[in-house]
């Protein structure tokens, strides 16, 4: 019996063991970045100290800036986009910003938000979801700025931004539209939500604004990041018989499977043509860098305010990947001549007459959408085949 | 192809990594381990794979790799549960928050970057003339074969030959099995260590066939689905197909629902697998009530000879 008693000891000291070095693998990020958070403010302000005190320039002090992930910058997608936004931030100001990745959307965000704005002069939140936290935060550090991505609400500190690209959407729509051969595109959405909504709208608004007949299916697949959930919807409107596919999912399933069966597809947020390159089409992405370079000027100078912003094609916040290996010239112009029109101002995606697929009118002939009523967008286009779950 | 036929191709092609794990579970379990590491151990037999491939471009070693990786993991799990008889359930969680965790790790310098190929298919041109079995058969992945191989000969092994009668013996009864002569720790230890790798195998195919890139949390909870199927199938491969098939195409099904312009939230229609699996769980159980469960009897009970536990 003793030597039993000694096994379950020792068995119980290793699976300690073991937990506790798998428990420090899968907090790493979040610890690793939370130290950096901490000790990187004291060396940048002693960097700057120094350098102030060298060149003895009266330049205002470099503000300490942090963000807020909700994935891994790794994902080539989302997070990804806002990385390279932060790098080139860093570029072209010479700041070393602090990240902190993987925070999910829940309290757990409040107590990192809170961390961080103890020592940072400027908090980017980049998830829909931070939205509460980052107020609450907010009204506790009224020293502190605050940008929240795709939110709604401000405070004297906090303000928000996020960008039209649904101005993508539509523009990929027309590549879509020209491409198909019979007339049947397929979208994978993520969620029934309005971000999914207005850039399915826009998608079949391009489509259709270059061949009327073009009808779009969508399925939902609840979830923002599975691939094998996303190839399963994927798959399904291939059988049903779309021979161009958009994804509005983070991961590239849906090319794979489009690669397959010999289809187009596009995905999101970045460029995923290289999962794909001869059945890539194009798809929006995101553009960050010059917009956090402006913001983070604007703390340095003094000029900041809690603007709610949104940024378009126009301030080059929101692009189209490059094209597909096989996309032809003729399309590739008709598209880059709208993307001019949307530049200038001259076309405007939700611009009247829009019914819905329950032939109901929603935007009146030579009216055009407020942003706030495309922010809130909860009706599908005429041509979309699906329904918003209720 | 008609609907049928669609569906059926599209629940080979979800079912195959569920497939995959769920034999490497009855192996497992069958020696009377449990196995609830699949997760982990799919993630890490598919950040494995992803890393391998794309710094040797070679297939062949990456899948060797997968095996090898997830073989060690499979190790430490029997080390634990055979030789320290440690709480089978705690260090299969384990294994699955530690094959997260390290995973996610191991994977941040190739995270995103594309595979530089996909699981290649066996091309049966011959079989093209032949409807839904030219449909089906014709264009598979060559591990989508190797799965259905393996369930042939895992069948008769376990059922059919000396090793498995071992194997059974060791799985209900390890003291009766030892009197016999049989050497349990080794047994155990092999088809654990054997079951990990077929897990690990199976986060490898989802990686080739799913999305040809590697990002955390890649299997989304798959492995899970495949310890349910494991008692799903109450630990006989041959069930284990129609289960991995049948799942697969429940989880298709929601989407083709979807598009034929169904009426029922899609939230419902994500819910179908699950409500079936309770629904087909409930029957079952009313039509086996008098005969055994198949659970091996002595799962989870770690054996040293000589002693009661």
């Amino acid at each position: 019996m003793k030597r039993r008693g000694q096994g379950f000891t020792l068995s119980f000291v290793l699976v300690f063991l073991l937990a506790v070095v798998l428990a420090g693998c899968g907090s790493n990020n979040n610890a690793a970045t939370n130290t950096a958070a901490t000790e990187a403010p004291a060396a940048t302000n002693a960097g700057t100290a120094t350098e102030a005190a060298a060149t003895t320039e009266p330049a205002a002090k470099k503000p300490t800036v942090a963000f807020v992930y909700i994935g891994p910058p790794g994902d080539g997608g989302y997070t990804y986009q806002h990385d390279q936004g932060r790098l080139y931030m860093e570029k072209e100001l010479g700041i070393k910003a602090d990240t902190v990745e993987n925070v999910p959307e829940s309290a757990d965000a409040e107590r990192i938000i809170t961390e961080l704005a103890q020592n940072h002069d400027i908090v980017f939140t980049t998830s829909f979801g931070y939205m509460d936290f980052t107020l609450n935060v907010a009204n506790k550090f009224p020293n502190v700025k605050f940008m929240h991505a795709s939110g709604y609400k401000t405070a004297a500190n906090m303000g928000t931004y996020f960008g039209k690209n649904y101005q993508g959407s539509y523009l990929a729509g027309i590549a879509a539209g020209k491409m198909t051969k019979n007339n049947q595109l397929g979208y994978v959405g993520a969620f029934p939500i309005s971000e999914v909504i207005y850039n399915l709208n826009a998608f079949t608004l391009g489509a259709q604004s270059v061949n009327p007949d073009v009808k779009v299916s969508v399925v939902w697949t609840n979830t923002w990041y599975d691939p094998a959930t996303e190839r399963q919807a994927a798959i399904s409107l291939l059988d049903k018989g779309a021979d161009v596919l958009m994804a509005y999912q983070d991961s590239p399933a849906t090319l794979q499977a489009a690669q397959e069966r010999g289809a187009f597809a596009g995905g999101n947020d970045s460029d995923m043509g290289k999962y794909a390159p001869d059945n890539y089409l194009t798809n929006p992405v995101w553009n960050w860098g010059p917009y956090y370079t402006k913001v983070v000027q604007s703390v340095m100078d003094g000029t900041w305010t809690n603007e709610q912003y949104s940024g378009g094609m126009d301030d080059k916040m929101v692009d189209i990947a490059p094209f597909g290996n096989k996309v032809p010239d003729d399309v590739k112009a008709l598209v880059e001549e709208a993307k001019a029109k949307i530049i200038s101002g001259e076309l405007d995606v939700f611009t009247g007459p829009i019914s819905d697929n329950q032939g109901k009118e929603q935007v009146k002939a030579g009216q055009k959408l407020t942003l706030e009523e495309v922010l809130g967008m909860n009706w599908l286009a005429k041509g979309v085949e699906g329904t918003i779950p209720q | 192809m008609d609907f049928t036929t669609q569906l059926l191709i599209a629940a080979i092609s979800a079912g195959t990594p569920l497939l995959l794990a769920t034999l490497g579970g009855i192996l497992n379990e069958r020696a009377g381990i449990i196995q609830l590491g699949a997760e982990g151990l799919m993630l890490m037999g598919a950040v494995t794979t992803c890393i391998v491939y794309i710094r040797s471009g070679n297939l062949l070693l990456a899948l060797l790799a997968a095996i090898a990786v997830t073989a060690v993991l499979g190790m430490v799990h029997s080390f634990l549960c055979v030789t320290l008889r440690a709480n089978q359930t705690m260090s299969g969680l384990a294994m699955t928050l530690f094959g997260s965790g390290l995973s996610a790790y191991l994977g941040k310098s190739i995270s995103g970057l594309p595979l530089p190929g996909t699981s290649p298919k066996l091309n049966l041109s011959w079989l093209n003339g032949i409807p839904v079995i030219g449909d089906i058969f014709g264009r598979m992945d060559y591990l989508t074969w190797f799965s259905l191989l393996l369930v042939l000969v895992l069948h008769l092994l376990i059922h059919h030959t000396s090793w498995g009668l071992h194997l059974r013996a060791v799985g209900d009864s390890p003291a009766t099995a030892d009197v016999m002569g049989i050497r349990v720790q080794l047994i155990r230890y092999s088809y654990v260590t054997a079951g990990a790798a077929l897990i690990g195998l199976a986060g490898a195919d989802m990686v080739l066939a799913y999305a040809p890139t590697w990002n955390e949390g890649l299997t989304a909870g798959r492995g899970w689905i495949a310890v349910g199927l494991v008692i799903f199938a109450r630990w006989n491969p041959l069930r284990a197909l129609f289960c991995a098939y049948f799942f697969g195409a429940l989880d298709s099904l929601g989407f083709r629902i979807q598009l034929l312009g169904s009426v029922v939230p899609s939230y419902f229609l994500k819910m179908i697998p699950y409500i079936v699996t309770i629904l087909v769980l409930m029957y079952l159980g009313y039509r086996n009530r008098n005969k055994p469960s198949g659970t091996p009897e002595s799962l989870g009970t770690p054996y040293v000879r000589e002693q009661r536990l």
